[in-house]
């Protein structure tokens, strides 16, 4: 976990949005609606991860319980 | 050298996150709340140091283990809210940001009470 988790969302994002391009282009709007969101969710939960194991750092230097 | 490391994630992520704005601004957003994650994440190596000399100090100083435990709650629960008010302004959302902002000095409000009332009652002895 370093920085390669940003070069990952940065790739995930240009991805979808060239899918997004080339769907919308071939006329699937309601697919290419879907493939945003699965893209969303995937980075979601990549980043609640990282956020999770921030607080947990800081909750546990802080002894915020 | 931590802080080429800081400034190497703040500079890529700038870079991304305004790539990727015109396209999937929600994208963008993502890569701001993980950059902030892992700089902060970064950070906490030295804030670790920083909060093992101040308890090194305090023993020496006799000082009351309470208050410098509150002291540690309130700087972590500034560090939290300001991460999540910040990342709140970044996406627009102003009135989020500033209702995190609200929780976080409530309940540092609330943390500081038995020092409040430590100080009450110091000042009522000392008084007549």
């Amino acid at each position: 976990m370093n920085m390669d988790i940003i070069f990952r969302i940065a790739g995930i994002g240009i991805l979808i949005s060239v899918l997004n391009h080339v769907l919308n282009k071939a006329g699937r709007e309601e697919i290419a609606m879907l493939v945003t969101l699965a893209g969303v969710v995937v980075v979601l939960v990549m980043v609640i991860e990282m956020i999770t194991r921030l607080f947990d750092d800081v909750r546990n230097m802080f002894q915020l319980y | 050298m931590e802080i080429l490391q800081i400034v190497g994630i703040g500079l890529i992520a700038a870079v991304l996150s305004i790539t990727l704005k015109q396209e999937k601004p929600e994208m963008a957003l993502f890569i701001g709340i993980a950059a902030g994650a892992l700089i902060l994440l970064l950070l906490i190596g030295e804030i670790r140091d920083i909060v093992v000399f101040i308890q090194r100090i305090s023993v020496q100083a006799n000082v009351d283990f309470m208050y410098l435990s509150t002291i540690f709650k309130v700087i972590g629960i500034a560090y939290i809210a300001e991460f999540g008010s910040q990342i709140c302004k970044d996406a627009g959302e102003n009135a989020i940001a500033s209702k995190i902002e609200l929780g976080g000095k409530l309940i540092i409000l609330v943390l500081t009470i038995p020092i409040l009332t430590a100080l009450m009652e110091v000042i009522t002895d000392i008084l007549p």
